[in-house]
């Protein structure tokens, strides 16, 4: 039997560099209240939200993608032809082939790096790290571009009062790449495929060409279930992360969830009895959800506005449709 | 043992009481979640998981919606604890 030669990775990989786009239209809660009957008040008290992004027409998936990823690059210092590989997590790109990832790498200016979407929802940072790290790891590529960005304005109902002023637009991207010390901790991450109506997008796209709705589709969901899950089902998760990493919670020095909703980041503040030193994402107020972009937004905010710092203990976790969940512990480029 | 109706009342009210910010005293039978104590759709999750906890009891999702009212939830958790 011929013996085949393995590869050869790097011992360990790091977030070298993040960026971020946000859309240049800055949509305020008065903008919502046109189409559904609530309040700022409530829409405030019930999720943190502010203002958010809509992209514009010229915003599309790629553009924000280019945007976000020149910025990692020039971030971590690497060129684009050093990319091996480009994910990209999004839900929002309606071109289902090709995939997002191939365009963007080529115009970014890859040298025919591997290129991917993914669909993890909310999870897809943490599950795009997750693949960045094990091709590091493993060899087939010394540098990856992880993208989350999304449209999420193109999916929501704005005449849904429980979801039209929870969703916005942006990419998010961060280059992995190798190290010598551990700076990405094991991933715990999982699916829930029995609560997949908990979130989801309300028909898929063949009702709408057969006419069998109205309504063009959009994203929907069950928010006490939500609710509960979020805050004390992902808490579990995130301890997990924790312990997998060999941390405890005073190693910390950030908490980077999902910016879903600022009652279940408060929540689970609570729950996982973060101590007071530890510097917590709420880029919700001014952004939305982004879905699979908001964990890297937040974390180039955090790092812009001197919250965090280079070097900094960070815990992220992604959750949402699927349900899926992802969450681990990194080192902040 | 099984908690009596006092008790849960009482429990209840502790739950509120840290979760809301409303006072023990205001927390009775009669009283709704939402329009009487301030307590919106999610922290009344907070509220239940509080619950369950406290009266060893499960209180399903789907079943959450149907408690309005304290007495609403003193039944319910009388009836399905453990």
């Amino acid at each position: 039997m011929a013996k085949i030669k393995p590869s050869k990775g790097a011992p360990y990989a790091r977030i070298l560099g993040v960026g971020g786009y946000r859309p240049t239209r800055v949509v305020p809660n008065e903008v919502i209240l046109e189409r559904i009957d609530s309040s700022d008040e409530w829409i405030r008290s019930r999720s943190g939200i502010e203002t958010r992004h809509w992209a514009g027409p010229e915003e599309t998936v790629t553009a924000m993608s280019l945007e976000a990823s020149g910025k990692a690059l020039a971030d971590a210092g690497i060129s684009a032809e050093q990319i091996g590989g480009v994910i990209v997590s999004t839900v929002s790109h309606f071109r289902q082939t090709p995939a997002v990832a191939t365009e963007i790498a080529d115009k970014l200016g890859t040298d025919k790096a591997a290129a991917f979407d993914i669909s993890a929802g909310c999870a897809g940072f943490g599950y795009g790290l997750t693949l960045a790290k094990g091709m590091i790891s493993e060899g087939s590529a010394q540098y990856v571009l992880v993208i989350g960005v999304e449209r999420l304005s193109d999916l929501t109902d704005l005449e849904d009062r429980a979801t039209a002023f929870l969703f916005g637009d942006g990419a998010g991207a961060v280059v992995v790449g190798p190290s010598e010390e551990p700076a990405i901790g094991p991933t715990v991450w999982g699916s829930e495929g029995d609560k997949s109506d908990t979130i989801k997008q309300t028909v898929p796209w063949t009702d709408y060409r057969d006419g069998t709705v109205d309504k063009f589709p959009a994203i929907t969901q069950e928010g006490q279930a939500v609710f509960r899950w979020a805050v004390f089902e992902m808490a579990k998760v995130a301890k997990e992360a924790l312990d997998a990493a060999g941390l405890s919670p005073d190693d910390l020095d950030v908490f980077i969830p999902h910016q879903a909703n600022v009652r279940i980041i408060d929540s689970m503040v609570k729950t996982l009895k973060l101590p007071e030193h530890v510097t917590v994402a709420r880029d919700i107020r001014t952004t939305g959800n982004t879905s699979a972009a908001s964990i890297p937004l937040a974390m180039e905010r955090l790092l812009a506005t001197g919250e965090a710092k280079s070097g900094d203990t960070a815990l992220v976790i992604g959750f949402g449709a699927g349900l899926v969940y992802a969450a681990t512990v990194v080192t902040l480029p | 043992m099984a908690a009596t109706q006092e008790e849960i009342v009482a429990g209840l009210a502790e739950i509120v009481n840290e979760i809301a910010g409303i006072p023990v005293e205001d927390v009775q039978l009669d009283k709704s979640f939402t329009d009487d104590l301030d307590v919106d759709s999610l922290s009344m999750v907070e509220v239940v998981v509080a619950a369950e906890e406290r009266f060893d009891v499960k209180i399903p999702d789907d079943d959450v919606k149907n408690l309005k009212t304290v007495g609403d939830a003193t039944e319910y958790i009388l009836k399905h604890q453990a």
